[in-house]
């Protein structure tokens, strides 16, 4: 997976199975507490929200396009072979006219093109969101949007990867969840940090998560976010599975506070920002003892 | 007025109108010259991850249907079906029997429009 592409600089994507249990929290402080140089992705790209906590001296923003059929009338001889390829039903054809076209169905595999014997069908850039760069200090911020309306999250996570410079080690805030865009964000990551807190769902979708890292053959560690007294027995599925826990983030109200002011934990509360500075130590261990992994 | 669908999970003109159009289980047709029944499965697109009002609308065009009795009608799947000129009848919930009656007396209003958002 990570290895397809050479790198000369670890990615460490911050993923959960549920919403809300604290992985921008993590990736923002990981990122403030790295030591060095680093780079930071939202590729939450439905409602990316890493901007909302860091400055930035100016952000350069390039749209995202796909490619979506354009069909010429007077080739289109009806014969319907388009609108048989499409799984998506991006494009109908009703054997008399032209078909007609649905591009927000459209996924841009370019098949209907492929197999139109007519060639009728070209294709043409269709803007499904933008992504944008920036500075903020030592961290540089990638940061993907997807247009509203449109539902295709992948290609715009991809155009966030994308992005990113090889030699300077990143920090991806993944979307929530074990579906395409989590997929899509993982792929490009050697390094996963899985946030969990101590409750039912968490744990639940915490195994479905890690079950997705497996899939994909990657390694990870978890955080243990507003920890505290645990009934579900996080910690004990954590030892079954020898999943390192590498944090445990305290439910604590300052931090609650300080976060929806958009403020940063790790200098607010220089308690905590040394809980992230150690954090940042144990994930460049673990890099370094997965680092012969696939 | 020759071929009507109707969106039903029956096989049977005394079934129930199925309120679904695009992930409605099927479709029985009825021919009115020749008064006989035929049904048209809906399982690709009931089964679709998306679009699956177009596809549906796809399928009832090329069997030749010319008038839809349903439900509820998005405006993806009116797109296809106006283009085809197929007739669109909004009805409730009721027997196939009973709409087929609504809709020879004149009962049914003709759908110049969709009646429901998109996924509704």
């Amino acid at each position: 997976m990570g290895g397809q592409t050479k790198r000369q600089a670890p990615r460490i994507a911050v993923a959960s199975g549920k919403g809300g249990t604290g992985k921008t929290t993590v990736a923002l402080n990981l990122a403030i507490m790295f030591d060095e140089p680093v780079q930071l992705a939202d590729c939450d790209v439905e409602e990316p929200n890493l901007n909302l906590f860091l400055q930035f001296d100016q952000l350069d923003s390039q749209p995202v396009t796909m490619l979506v059929p354009e069909i010429r009338a007077d080739r289109c001889t009806g014969c319907g072979a388009c609108s048989e390829i499409c799984r998506f039903n991006g494009l109908v054809s009703l054997g008399t006219s032209k078909p007609l076209l649905f591009p927000e169905l459209c996924h841009g595999c370019g098949g209907c093109a492929l197999v139109c014997p007519a060639e009728a069908i070209s294709e043409r850039p269709l803007q499904i969101g933008t992504v944008n760069c920036g500075h903020s200090n030592a961290i540089r911020l990638v940061e993907g949007r997807l247009d509203v309306g449109v539902s295709l999250v992948p290609p715009v996570i991809r155009a966030v990867t994308n992005q990113l410079f090889s030699d300077i080690p990143a920090i991806l805030d993944a979307p929530p969840g074990t579906s395409c865009p989590a997929v899509a964000t993982l792929r490009e990551s050697d390094y996963v940090l899985l946030v969990a807190d101590p409750t039912p769902f968490s744990l639940h979708d915490l195994k479905l998560a890690v079950a997705m890292v497996r899939e994909l053959r990657l390694p990870c560690g978890v955080i243990i976010n507003r920890a505290g007294e645990d009934l579900v027995g996080l910690s004990r599925y954590c030892q079954d599975e020898c999943l390192p826990v590498l944090l445990s983030l305290p439910d604590d109200r300052q931090i609650a506070e300080v976060v929806s002011k958009g403020q940063l934990v790790a200098h607010c509360l220089p308690e905590y920002g040394l809980l992230f500075k150690q954090l940042a130590d144990r994930v460049r261990t673990e890099l370094q003892q997965h680092g012969g992994q696939p | 007025m020759k071929l009507i669908a109707f969106s039903t999970s029956g096989t049977e003109l005394d079934a129930e109108l199925d309120p679904r159009f695009g992930r409605a289980r099927g479709f029985l047709l009825y021919d009115l010259e020749l008064q006989q029944i035929r049904l048209l499965e809906n399982e690709q697109s009931r089964n679709a991850a998306q679009g699956a009002g177009i596809h549906a609308a796809e399928a009832i065009v090329r069997a030749g249907v010319d008038t839809l009795v349903t439900g509820h009608c998005g405006p993806k799947a009116f797109r296809v079906l106006d283009a085809a000129g197929v007739q669109v009848y909004n009805c409730p919930v009721i027997p196939l029997q009973e709409a087929l009656q609504a809709l020879q007396g004149g009962i049914l209003q003709a759908a110049t429009a969709a009646d429901v958002e998109d996924h509704w």
